[in-house]
Order: structure tokens, then sequence, then C-alpha cells
């Protein structure tokens, strides 16, 4: 008996799930499912501290919110705030996207813009808290 | 050349004559439900968020610049239409933030039964709404 060709070893050595992982419509999904959970858990304090936050410095002036943001503590809550924020948003938006862009290019075209977008905002978010925090 | 997945919308009605299958759901045939109107709500009131995020962003980036651009973002969200997006914004939030406790209940295996979920959805609804209005109060309070 001769020995198996590469392809025939292959298909021996990988399990039935080996084969199946990977050929769905989006190729994976846990990663995305659990990372929308985690920030929204992490969002649920971090959003209530948030609004309190925020109502408690109504109408503050610039000074007023500077020295409040630029605390350590504030700083900090911040960007975890900024972080699961915008990685939440980025996880949601690409599910809407998913959903109702059709057409391949289009739909990684809208992915790609939409992506670039929130990563901006989050950094720009991200600098003004630094620049508060560094600067006092 | 035509999509192979084509081949799966050929059909015939009923008098025997070929058509196009139509493809499934008709979401137009189902009537409202509060499962599915709070469904799409969530996703709605997601998208809107992320759209007011350039508010909170604005915000702090006018906050990390100058008095002049604070005064201005400032200037704006004391103005009418700012209340308005404010007040939307607030809404969306608590509603956004309730019913996503109410999915995190669910993804914990809790709150299935028909009763449940028509009773949380409730009461989402309403919590969102007192959360909404006392959230606006206490901003005009402290201001």
């Amino acid at each position: 008996m001769s020995n198996p060709t590469h392809s025939q070893q292959a298909a021996i050595m990988r399990s039935m799930l080996g084969r199946a992982r990977g050929l769905g419509s989006a190729k994976s999904g846990t990663g995305h499912w659990w990372g929308q959970r985690l920030t929204a858990v992490a969002l649920v304090p971090l959003g209530i501290w948030f609004v309190v936050g925020a109502i408690a410095h109504a109408g503050a002036t610039r000074a007023g919110i500077e020295h409040w943001i630029s605390g350590p503590m504030t700083a900090t809550l911040m960007l975890a705030l900024i972080a699961c924020l915008f990685q939440h948003m980025q996880l949601g938006l690409q599910v809407v996207i998913e959903d109702y862009v059709h057409g391949e290019s289009c739909r990684v075209a809208t992915l790609l813009a939409m992506k670039a977008a929130t990563a901006l905002l989050a950094i720009l978010a991200a600098l003004s808290v630094l620049k508060m925090a560094l600067a006092g | 050349m035509a999509d192979v997945r084509e081949a799966l919308m050929s059909g015939r009605n009923s008098e025997g004559a070929r058509v196009r299958r139509p493809l499934s759901p008709h979401l137009q045939v189902y009537r409202p439900q509060i499962t599915s109107t709070l469904s799409i709500l969530h996703r709605v009131a997601g998208v809107a968020l992320a759209a007011g995020t350039l508010l909170f962003v604005w915000w702090l980036a006018a906050a990390a610049s100058s008095d002049a651009a604070f005064a201005l973002a400032a200037a704006f969200m004391g103005s009418v239409v700012g209340w308005v997006v404010i007040a939307g914004f607030t809404l969306a939030l608590w509603y956004h933030f309730c019913n996503g406790l109410r999915h995190l209940w669910w993804d914990i295996g809790r709150g299935f039964e028909l009763t449940e979920v028509h009773a949380t959805g409730k009461l989402v609804v309403g919590a969102s709404v007192v959360l909404t209005v006392l959230t606006l109060i206490a901003g005009v309070a402290a201001r």
C-alpha cells in the first residue's frame, strides 16, 4: 500500500470541528460576542459615574471641567470609559453595518471608514483627557 | 454573470407561473409587538448614542483646547437645539443602559418566559423615562 498523499493525510488528521471552524458567514464571532458583553458590563458602573459627574459639572467653566478631569482618579476612570465606550460602539456599529450594507466592496469600505472614525474619536478623546491630566 | 444563488430564488406561484421567490422574513407583515419593537429600539438607541459621542468628544477636546473653543461648545449645548440633542441623547442612553441590563440578564440564562419578557420590557421603558426626567431635572438644577 502506497503512502497517502498530503491532502489525504490532511483529510484524515483534521477533525470535523477543525474543518467546520471558520466557515461561517462571519468567519469568527465568539471574540466579538464576548468583547461586546465585557465592555457592556464595564460600562454599567462607568456610565453611572460619568452621568453623575456630568450633572455635577453642568454649566461649569472650562477651568472647572479641567480641574475635575485632571484629577488622577477622574482621569483614570475617564480613560477607562473612553476605552470601553469606543470599543463597545465599534463592535455594535460593525454588526449594524454587516446587517444592512449589502455588496462585499461597499460593506468592507463602510466598515473600514467606521473603524477609522471610531478609532480617531477615541484617540482624540483620550488625548484631551491626558492633556488636561498631565498639564495640571 | 448571474449569481448562482439566484437558482435558489426560482419558484412557481399557485397558478404554476414561474416567479422569483420572495425573501423571508417579511417584517412588514408582522404586527409590531413589545418584543420586536424594544429590540429594534435598542439598536436605534445604540446608533443614536454613537452619533452622540461626537458631542462628547467635542466637549472634551474643547475643554482641553482653549476658553474660546469651550465657550463655543458650551453655547451650543446651552442653545435650544443643544438641549433637544442632550435630552434625546439622555433618553437613548438610559434606554440602551436599561435594555442592555435586560440583555445581560438574558445572557446569564434568566427571564426567558414570555410573561417575564413582557414585564421586563415594560419595566425598561418606564425606568428609562423616569431616569431621563430625573437626569434632566438634576442637570438643570445643578447649573
